[in-house]
């Protein structure tokens, strides 16, 4: 499953461009695509609320030490006493615990604040490196063309062709689990569908005549490339870019849930949920907490990915690349 | 017709070849100082110096490496010896057995003694039961959804399909797995209905009803996250068909609303679905590996990541030979589905 | 093949000799599955030269091979064989990096003021490419130059900072001739650079690539269909059908004494302001479409559509000579020149059916 196949969003602009009065109409006119783009993103409620969802997820990352000072409860500090049952148990949510504990009596709430930061950073950089790799061989394999196309198309067609879970956790379990690793796995094994889209946009783009007319002017292949080309096809690149964000983060929760990713004691919501499915039945409030910050965080960033989308393309009711 | 198929089944070739390369590369060299971490890797953790010695001598990790790749495609030279690891004829079904031909030997964990092929064997069944039934659940879930919601975009209805889509879409497989063993597993039994069984595989053959409903579950897991793109396709694609000439030409000759959508409209929407299907089936054929770990179904998947654990690196190899052959296949089965299906394909 | 010696007086006049150039594009299939090695022919052997502050028209129908015989000389293509000089040195196959110093010395304006445009980047940043690619100018000298050339094309040099969907059709082109322009380059191919305006303003870019070309003395290089845009700007033309030079010479001698029957047929096309003339006209109906260039005829390659259709023109393919007593500037490639005064609307072909495009009740487009 890739990104393309995400689900649309529900909502449908009120306004569209459409609908504004002649006035407004006039005063569109000679904004950039940018502005416009920006313009109906504002107007979109869904995207809006979820925008400040994705503020309060990041605001709780930064300031998860907060949490820690507020509470007083460490974030791999284990309350023996306090924190387990007499039965050595996690126990449920209370005052003191307002997330309840987990099977070493640390503190739930500070550690799926903390575990934000993990999943957001991770979530970033694998992204960004994943569309770092994509675009530019994307832009290669179709400005370069050739040999060079046919290469990198087979290797892209290869890419997507192997078992994405599987080779990760070959890959993360030769080496020491760390965040490092995450990201570069996640970046290595997601950068062949976003090429895949750079290279459809630039095989129509370089056709252009304003392609053919820097190459008059003796612009070499990578200042057409990076200047003439880059710019066109940066749409679909933000739009990907921002739907590629929670793919990111469910990719690095699920490696760390299967054990190869982030290390325990770090926290991090994917290893919690591993930690707590042996408790689930005596403490369901374990797994329900990181469960729940993991789910509104993608679905924050998918509504919001869906609302630049139409944004960018008004029309794209339908499927995206 | 002949020489495309010779051609995608060359290519499903190659990229097998590259993936025997891949497997090679990570787990033979990549990270490796000198052979010595190899055969540790090997043996896994409680590996005594023997062990060590045994599986550095059976897998000539002396050898330079371009000679181990040939061992580890077409065979490991040597003889058999008592109580030692047999030998390995090679992940390819040709050479290096008295007999040309054989079946590929995926080796031996060297942790418990298992022979992979037959662990592998075993653990087939589960995944293809869990693929099979999850893949019918999500193409009728994603059909249905997609079409009702293509007919009439921008209804309540078509909203609520998506806006379900996209929440299941969200979801992370674990997350959802572990959700309804909470809630339909434990909490239902707790209350005296046991209407979902977990925790265990019946096997078909010994019990259809059984079966299926301790099934139930991974199934519908699998078929939530999974139909979501469905329903998203389905719609995109039947919005677009449905928007051509010719259908505008069905519905002006009076052709009964139904027959213009599914026999006129379905039809040419379909390709699309049928390339994500088969890709999709393919890629769970290699075990589902969340969902097997999330209900503890010993299919492919959860071999391979309790290999992981243990560090048992010939049931990886296997499964990535496995899933990435699964796959190959598939795209090859959907290529010729489209020639099948799509007469401006079956032409040349 | 080559055009007449006594042509080219002296050779420093030329600054472009074009010598028997071909490019073939192999044809991509339409079948996926399939692979298919035929060739578009679609510039077949063409010679020519081009003398410093001439403007040389080429005109001929959409497809003939005009379009990519400019590009070929601009390097924009590989060349299949033949050779181009430009100063009188061999550029034929000179690498990207190698070509960038000539670069300097030959700019192209194209046709679609749309197209050709980046919608993406600033007036100001794609006027100053030329600077930026050639390390002339930086920053505020490059803003100075650019703004120089922008006043010198007619535009306001304060829209520096516009983005080109924000200008007029004509003014686009502004934009293309001023790019074109900021090297002050010997020699510029343009390529339609009207066709896709407005009539009212083709007048406009027309005149001020002529007062550009007195001011500068630039060397034009003009390619169009419509014939009446070539004789006014042009001092010499070239006929092009299918690939192939068929009649080439000074404007005058090519407008009055056209002895291809296709450049007579391409005359006879052109609208006339004067309808009592007009309906007196003789205009010469030309059947079917061109040919298909993967496969073009034998012989002389207009055969199929020719009223004066031999035998000859079937076998032998003619020489680019002079004909009917001809300046030896003048040259046309036919076997069967027209003469002047002659009506072609009364020749009836003398080949066989099967051997020409055979009307089929609708009239061929010319």
């Amino acid at each position: 499953m890739t990104v393309g196949d995400i689900v649309s969003a529900t909502h449908v602009p009120d306004e569209g461009p459409l609908a504004v009065g002649p006035e407004a109409a006039r005063k569109i006119e000679g904004r950039s695509p940018w502005q416009l783009a920006f313009e109906r993103l504002r107007r979109d409620r869904a995207a809006a609320i979820s925008l400040v969802i994705i503020i309060l997820i990041i605001l709780m990352a930064v300031i998860a030490p907060v949490f820690a000072h507020l509470t007083g409860h460490g974030v791999f500090e284990q309350f023996r006493d306090t924190g387990l049952s007499v039965d050595g148990l996690p126990r449920s949510p209370r005052s003191a615990f307002l997330f309840g504990t987990d099977d070493q009596g640390r503190d739930v709430l500070v550690r799926v604040a903390y575990g934000a930061r993990v999943s957001l950073i991770v979530g970033v950089l694998a992204t960004a490196l994943t569309v770092s790799i994509g675009t530019v061989i994307g832009l290669a394999a179709g400005y370069l063309g050739k040999l060079v196309d046919t290469v990198l198309a087979r290797l892209i067609d290869v890419m997507l062709s192997l078992p994405f879970l599987l080779f990760a956790i070959s890959l993360a379990s030769v080496f020491q689990p760390s965040l490092t690793i995450v990201i570069v796995v996640l970046g290595i094994f997601s950068w062949s569908s976003v090429a895949r889209i750079v290279r459809g946009q630039v095989l129509s783009i370089r056709e252009r005549e304003y392609v053919e007319a820097a190459r008059a002017m003796g612009a070499g292949p990578w200042r057409i490339m990076f200047i003439d080309i880059l710019p066109n096809v940066l749409a679909p690149i933000i739009v990907y870019t921002t739907l590629l964000i929670p793919v990111s983060i469910v990719g690095e929760a699920t490696l760390s849930y299967l054990g190869v990713g982030v290390q325990p004691p770090t926290a991090d919501w994917g290893q919690m949920i591993a930690e707590a499915a042996t408790y689930y039945s005596v403490a369901p409030w374990f797994l329900i907490f990181p469960s729940l910050a993991l789910l509104i965080t993608t679905l924050a960033f998918n509504i919001f990915g869906d609302g630049v989308r139409d944004a960018f393309d008004p029309r794209s009711d339908r499927q995206m690349g | 017709m002949v020489r495309f198929l010779i051609r995608r089944v060359m290519l499903g070739i190659l990229v097998l070849w590259l993936v025997t390369l891949a497997v090679f590369f990570i787990f033979f060299d990549l990270n490796s100082s000198g052979p010595e971490s190899v055969a540790h890797r090997l043996g896994g953790r409680q590996a005594t110096p023997q062990t060590i010695k045994l599986i550095e001598a059976r897998l000539h990790l002396k050898d330079p490496l371009p000679k181990q790749y040939w061992y580890f495609l077409f065979g490991y030279p040597g003889q058999d010896v008592a109580n030692g690891p047999p030998r390995n004829h090679g992940i390819l079904p040709i050479g290096g057995s008295p007999h040309f031909f054989h079946t590929p030997d995926l080796g031996y964990s060297y942790i418990n003694g298992e022979n992979v092929n037959h662990k592998l064997w075993i653990a087939f069944p589960i995944t293809f039961s869990l693929a099979i039934g999850a893949a019918v659940l999500w193409l009728g879930m994603g059909l249905l959804s997609g079409i009702w919601s293509a007919i009439r975009p921008r209804s309540l209805l078509d909203r609520g399909f998506t806006l379900t889509a996209l929440f299941f879409y969200s979801f992370p497989t674990f997350v959802l797995g572990y959700v309804l063993l909470l809630l339909l597993y434990y909490y239902l039994t707790k209350a005296g209905h046991a209407w979902f069984p977990a925790g265990t595989y019946i096997p078909f053959t010994s019990d259809p009803w059984q079966w299926a409903r301790h099934l139930l579950l991974p199934w519908f897991t699998l078929a939530a996250v999974t139909a979501a793109a469905y329903t998203r396709l389905t719609r995109g694609s039947m919005l677009d068909v449905l928007g051509e000439d010719y259908i505008r030409t069905a519905r002006a000759k009076g052709l009964p609303e139904r027959r213009v959508v599914f026999r006129h409209g379905l039809r040419a929407a379909l390709t699309p679905i049928v390339t994500q299907f088969g890709i999709d089936l393919g890629s769970l054929l290699g075990g589902a590996i969340i969902t097997e770990k999330v209900f503890s179904l010993p299919g492919l998947g959860y071999e391979a990541v309790a290999a992981i654990t243990s560090n048992d690196l010939p049931v990886i190899i296997g499964v990535v030979v496995i899933a990435t052959t699964a796959i190959v296949a598939a795209n090859l089965v959907v290529d010729v589905l489209y020639a099948v299906l799509d007469p401006r394909v079956r032409l040349h | 093949m080559s055009i007449n010696a006594d042509a080219s007086k002296s050779d420093g006049d030329v600054l472009l000799r074009v010598d028997n150039l071909v490019k073939h594009f192999p044809v991509q299939s339409t079948s996926l599955f399939s692979r298919n090695k035929d060739v578009v022919h679609a510039v077949d052997g063409v010679s020519l030269e081009v003398r410093r502050g001439e403007t040389l028209g080429l005109v001929g129908e959409t497809g003939c091979g005009k379009s990519t015989l400019a590009r070929c000389i601009m390097r924009l293509h590989d060349i299949t064989s033949g050779r181009v000089e430009f100063e009188g040195r061999d550029i034929t196959r000179l690498s990207t990096g190698q070509m960038r110093p000539f670069r300097r010395d030959m700019q192209m304006i194209f046709q679609d003021p749309y197209g050709s445009l980046n919608p993406r980047r600033r007036v100001g940043s794609i006027i100053g490419d030329p600077f930026s690619i050639h390390g002339l100018a930086d920053g505020k000298e490059r803003k100075r130059r650019v703004q120089e050339v922008m006043e010198l094309v007619g535009l306001n040099p304060e829209h520096f900072n516009r983005f080109p969907a924000e200008f007029s059709g004509g003014q686009r082109q502004r934009i293309g001739v001023a790019r074109a322009l900021a090297l002050r380059p010997k020699l510029i191919v343009c390529d339609e650079p009207v066709s896709a305006l407005d009539v009212s303003i083709q007048a406009q870019i027309i005149n001020l690539l002529a007062d550009l070309q007195d001011e500068l003395g630039l060397t034009y290089i003009f390619i169009a269909h419509d014939l009446s845009v070539v004789r006014h700007v042009s001092d010499r033309v070239a006929v092009m059908y299918l690939g192939k030079v068929g009649e080439l010479g000074e404007v005058e001698g090519v407008y009055q004494h056209a002895r291809h029957p296709y450049t007579n047929a391409l005359l006879s096309a052109v609208p006339v302001p004067d309808p009592a003339t007009a309906s007196d006209r003789h205009q010469i109906i030309l059947v079917g479409d061109v040919p298909s260039p993967i496969a073009p005829p034998s012989g002389c390659r207009f055969h199929p559509r020719c009223p004066k259709a031999r035998d000859t023109c079937v076998r032998e393919e003619p020489d680019l000579v002079p004909r009917l007593g001809d300046p030896p500037t003048h040259v046309a490639a036919c076997h069967f020149p027209v003469a002047d005064g002659e009506d072609l609307a009364d020749s009836k072909p003398e080949i066989g059916a099967d051997k020409r495009i055979v009307e089929e009740g609708l009239v061929g487009n010319v």
